[in-house]
This record gives C-alpha cells, sequence and structure tokens, in this order.
C-alpha cells in the first residue's frame, strides 16, 4: 500500500486528472512483477463466463453471419454444405419489397414509443417525487407492467383491442366514436402494437428517471423557490438540464430495447394484417420460421442488420456513459 | 432511533403535509389507469363463457365463475411445471457463472477486465431473435431441440451479462481490507470467494436471482423458436397455443395469464426494493 502513494506523489499537482489515471496502473505494474498467482486465479474465476460467451454468445452470433452469407435450405441447414453466395441474401432483402414498410415501421415504432415512454415516464417521476402519503407504495405497483411476463401484457391488450367484444371499444362506443378494428385493419395495427409497448416501457423510464431526481439536491429548489421561481421554471431551469445525463442514459438504453421488440408484435398482429406492423424484428422471425418454407439466409440477413443498429447505438451509450464517469 | 427513521421516511424534499392529500388522489387515479390492463385480465378470467361476447362488457364479475381456473388446473399444470424447472435451472446456472466471475472483475483486477465488461455490456444489447436463430441452428446440431437443458442455457443468456456487472457492482464495494485480512490468514482466493466474499453479497445473488427467474419464466422467443411443439413447453407456449388455436375461451386463456403473472407478483411484494435497485443499476451507475 505505501508504495502506492509514493508513486503518485511526485505528479504535478495540476493534471489531477492524469496522476489518478496513471497512479494505479503504476503500482498494479508494480504488484504485477511479483509472483503472478493473482492473475491466475483471476482468469481461473473468468473462465466459465469467458467459455460460456465464446459458446453462447460469439458463436450464435457467427452462425448467424454464416447464415446470411449462405443459401440454406431445410435440408443443407440439416447437412452443413450450403453453398456460399456472398451478400446474395442482404441483396434479396434489399430489394424486397416488404423492406421499406420494415424500415418504416421500425422507425416509427421506436421513435413514438421512445418518446412516450420518456415523456410520460419522466411526468410521473416528477410527481412521484413528491412524498406524498403512500407515494412509494403506488410507485412500487407502476412496475407491475415491467414485470408481467410479455405473453401475458400482449394478450391482455388482445382481448382489450378485441373489435367486437373488447373493452376499448366499448368505452370508444359509449362516448359515441365507432368501433375500430385495432388489431385487424392494417392501419391501426401498428398503432395498437405501440400503445401495448408503451404501457410496458413506462415503468422502466419512471424508475430510472426518479432515480435521477432523487440525486438532485433539494437546496436548489428551495433556493429557486425563494427567488419567486414558479413550478414550471423550476421544472425547466433545474430539473431538465440536472437530468440530462439520465435523461441521456434512459433513452438510449430505450432504444436499444425498443430496437429488438418482438414478443409484443407478434403475438398481438404477428406483425400483420398484411404486414402492417412488421418490424425488423418480426420480419426476421418470420422469414426464418413463420413460414411453412423457412427461409433462413435473409431471416439471418435481416437479423444481423438488427444487431449492426442494435451495437451502433450500443457504442453511442458506452461512450455518453464513460464520459458522465469521467466528469 | 425516532429522529432516524423520521429521516429516513421523509428524504429531501420540503414537505407540506397539507397539500398532499390530493396528490395523493391523482397517484391513486394515475395508478388506477396504469394497473387497469391487469384488473381487466383478473375480471376476464373470472367472467363466465356465455357472457364474454357481451356488449358492452361486465365491468366488474359480477357472475363471477371458477372455470378459468378449473380449466388451468386440468390442461395447464405440466406446462406450469417445465416453466418452473427451467426458471430455476437458470436461475443456478446463472449465479454459478457470473458470481465468481464478478469477484475476479471486482476484486482480482484481470488484465483486460475492462474490455470483457464492455463485451457483457454489448451483449445485453443482441436482440434475442438473433440469439434464437443461432441457438436454432447450435441445438439443432447437438440434438438439444425440445430439450429442458437447451432452453435453460438459452435463457440464461438473458440473464448473465446482467448478472455478472450486477455481481461486479457490488463486490466492488466490499473493503478490500477485509480480503486483505484474510490473505493474511492464509486463505486462498477460492476459499475467500466462498467463505467471504458470496456470503457478503447475499443482496446481490438475491437480486440476480429474481431477475434470472423472471426472465426465464417470462421467455417466449427462445421457447417458441427451440421447444415448439415438444414435449417440454413452459407456460408461455401454453398460453400461446390458447390464443393461437382460435380459442373463444378467453376466462381460460386469461386465468393462465393470471397464474402465469403469479411470480411477477410474489416478487414485487416480497423484494420490490431489490427489483427497483436492479432496474436502474443496470442503466445507471451512481
Amino acid at each position: 500500500m505505501n508504495h502506492t502513494t509514493k508513486l503518485s506523489a511526485p505528479g504535478p499537482l495540476r493534471e489531477r486528472g492524469g496522476v489518478a489515471n496513471a497512479a494505479p496502473i503504476r503500482s498494479r505494474a508494480r504488484k504485477r512483477r511479483r509472483p503472478s498467482s493473482p492473475q491466475w486465479a483471476a482468469w481461473g474465476f473468468l473462465a466459465p463466463v469467458i467459455c460460456y460467451l465464446v459458446l453462447f454468445y460469439a458463436y450464435p452470433l457467427y452462425r448467424n453471419l454464416d447464415l446470411s452469407l449462405r443459401d440454406y435450405t431445410v435440408r443443407s441447414f440439416v447437412q452443413g454444405d450450403a453453398p456460399f453466395t456472398g451478400l446474395a441474401n442482404y441483396r434479396t432483402v434489399f430489394e424486397d419489397p416488404a423492406f421499406a414498410p420494415a424500415l418504416a415501421h421500425t422507425v416509427v415504432f421506436t421513435a413514438v414509443c421512445l418518446v412516450f415512454q420518456f415523456a410520460i415516464g419522466l411526468a410521473l417521476a416528477v410527481f412521484f417525487n413528491q412524498n406524498f402519503r403512500l407515494s412509494a407504495t403506488l410507485r412500487a405497483l407502476f412496475l407491475v407492467p415491467w414485470l408481467l411476463p410479455l405473453i401475458v401484457s400482449a394478450s391482455t391488450w388482445s382481448w382489450m383491442l378485441n373489435s367486437d367484444s373488447g373493452i376499448v371499444n366499448a368505452v370508444l362506443q359509449a362516448v359515441g366514436i365507432g368501433p375500430v378494428n385495432w388489431l385487424t385493419s392494417p392501419s391501426w395495427s401498428l398503432t395498437s402494437v405501440i400503445i401495448a409497448n408503451i404501457w410496458i416501457g413506462v415503468p422502466f423510464n419512471l424508475v430510472v428517471l426518479y432515480s435521477g431526481l432523487q440525486s438532485i439536491p433539494a437546496s436548489l429548489y428551495e433556493a429557486a423557490a425563494l427567488d419567486g421561481a414558479n413550478a414550471w421554471q423550476r421544472f425547466w431551469r433545474i430539473t431538465f438540464p440536472l437530468l440530462r445525463p439520465v435523461s441521456a442514459i434512459t433513452l438510449l438504453l430505450g432504444l436499444v430495447y425498443t430496437l429488438k421488440v418482438f414478443d409484443i408484435i407478434w403475438i398481438m398482429t404477428k406483425g400483420g394484417p398484411a404486414g402492417s406492423s412488421t418490424t425488423f424484428a418480426t420480419w426476421s422471425y418470420q422469414l426464418g420460421f413463420g413460414n411453412l418454407l423457412p427461409a433462413f439466409g435473409p431471416g439471418a440477413a435481416v437479423g444481423n442488420l438488427l444487431v449492426v443498429a442494435a451495437l451502433v447505438f450500443g457504442l453511442v451509450y458506452v461512450r455518453v456513459q464513460r464520459k458522465q464517469d469521467a466528469s | 432511533m425516532t429522529t432516524a427513521a423520521t429521516l429516513l421516511a421523509t428524504p429531501s424534499r420540503p414537505h407540506r403535509r397539507r397539500t398532499t392529500w390530493w396528490k395523493t388522489a391523482v397517484g391513486l387515479a394515475l395508478t388506477a389507469v396504469m394497473l387497469f390492463p391487469v384488473y381487466w385480465m383478473l375480471n376476464v378470467s373470472f367472467t363466465p363463457g356465455q357472457d364474454m361476447r357481451k356488449s358492452p362488457p361486465d365491468l366488474f364479475p359480477a357472475h363471477a365463475t371458477l372455470a378459468g381456473y378449473r380449466a388451468v388446473l386440468d390442461e395447464q399444470l405440466p406446462y406450469l411445471g417445465t416453466s418452473l424447472l427451467i426458471a430455476l435451472g437458470t436461475v443456478v446456472l446463472t449465479v454459478a457463472l457470473a458470481a465468481p466471475a464478478g469477484y475476479a472483475l471486482a476484486k482480482l483486477r484481470p488484465r483486460g477486465g475492462g474490455v470483457l465488461s464492455f463485451v457483457l455490456l454489448a451483449a445485453q444489447m443482441i436482440p434475442g431473435i438473433i440469439m434464437a436463430m443461432g441457438f436454432y441452428a447450435i441445438c439443432l446440431q447437438l440434438g438439444l431441440l425440445q430439450s429442458v437443458p437447451g432452453l435453460i442455457v438459452a435463457d440464461s443468456t438473458l440473464a448473465v451479462p446482467f448478472a455478472v456487472l450486477i455481481f461486479t457492482a457490488f463486490m466492488s464495494g466490499i473493503p478490500g481490507e477485509l480480503l486483505q485480512a484474510a490473505r493474511t490468514d492464509g486463505a486462498g482466493p477460492l476459499r475467500t470467494f466462498w467463505s467471504i466474499v458470496l456470503p457478503m453479497s447475499r443482496n446481490a445473488v438475491v437480486t440476480v436471482s429474481l431477475f434470472a427467474f423472471l426472465w426465464s419464466w417470462s421467455d417466449f422467443v427462445f421457447a417458441s423458436t427451440l421447444v415448439n411443439g415438444g414435449a417440454h413447453e413452459p407456460i408461455t407456449l401454453g398460453i400461446y397455443h390458447y390464443i393461437g388455436n382460435n380459442n373463444q375461451e378467453w376466462n381460460a386463456i386469461m386465468a393462465t395469464a393470471v397464474v402465469a403473472s403469479l411470480p411477477a407478483a410474489v416478487i414485487l411484494v416480497l423484494a420490490q426494493r431489490y427489483v427497483a435497485a436492479g432496474v436502474t443499476a443496470g442503466a445507471v451507475k451512481d
């Protein structure tokens, strides 16, 4: 322990960040020259998880890439001798008339879900941050939609949105609006799955944003109140700017999660009718497993596009978080 | 004691008791709106078959029937058993893999640990549907399609990266002096891990187990690709087949949904603080 302090002491005081970074590295380097058994132990403890990652993450991803670059049929899928076709599967996917609608649905689904989940989650977080009676209990109850199995949420929403016997149409009829074919009309199916997915995503946004609000010091609000700022000004001048880091993280994670939403859409509409609620995730599944004659290659190609999108935003997320940790 | 308790109960915000009753009322109303689908699921699960197509539907199960739940007992028990088996298997596998890795990353400073943490973070971003396709190919080769072990391994991929990150974050908080003392007393890394680190990480084990259980219990993607139509289908597929068969007995479907939601309800009641901790730990570091 002693040599650590000695090493870091001579560093110029002005570059505090630099010293703080350099010191542990140097002291670690010193430790390493001693018997290296800690390294062996560390890797011993990590070995199972690394084997696991290679076998069950890297290999499926590799298989998926391989699938997308070969011309697979059911026969060659089992025998494993499909001819290499390069980017032919990707070309098939891009030229498919279903590509543009699926892309548009994916973008609309993700963007609309994200905006509403975040806005509702933030409003609720601000509201629940006011510590009234029962606030903790009610906040806990808000977690329910997030904890329910997706098949449960999806089937419940399916029945609520049922054209003839659903409660939603019954309520609409009571206020004089004609029945809407939520799940069976191509112009409404995407809206329906968006509504259900917003409902599922609100709790996550609420919990994360609430924890962000908790870390804003109350004294700021008191000072602003003393200066005569009203609630609206306090929200825009204090809450909103100070919540920006947490908001960025929440939105990016939400983006990655929403991009891969599959269960809800598949269970409620199977991407239909007529592809009107098909996103990349359901399209990929449809191609690979949804038809009598599976098109593994194109299915994997669509999936890989999704992986690339998720990883791009994932990298942005990591960078944002690193930057926040550093500051 | 009392002052400490009051301090804990009323954090940070200035408190004006006279204005809070209407906030409670608004809060109750908002919660009611949010939980309406859950109420509706319960309501429909008790509705008799002949009232199912009534217009407008009954807002309250006035003629409540248990027919739906009887159908669950008759038809869904094997599915529930499979789900339980798979979820427990996933929990064991996840903790066994992730706890040692978390210990190494938090306390043993392996070279390349940062890269591994990054890989774990990235692994969480891969869409489940992609993993499912890859797993289908693997299970086909290994003859693990329609099998419980295959599904347990697949489901564990939902939880393992998250679990390692949780364990790492938690174990970083264990004081180094404690481990140093153990080393001075002659305990090797294995002994230290087993007798000191693991018992002290009880909360992390609980959080990880809860989420691993819940995620694998709720899994639909892997189930529908890997064990669909086989002898070992979990409850999510049970419900899915119910809907898919164009079944009109929605009370039975919703009753199954209620039963499938029970683990979530139990977890929320018994372990709420672990849940909130888990949700935020994944997103925000403090």
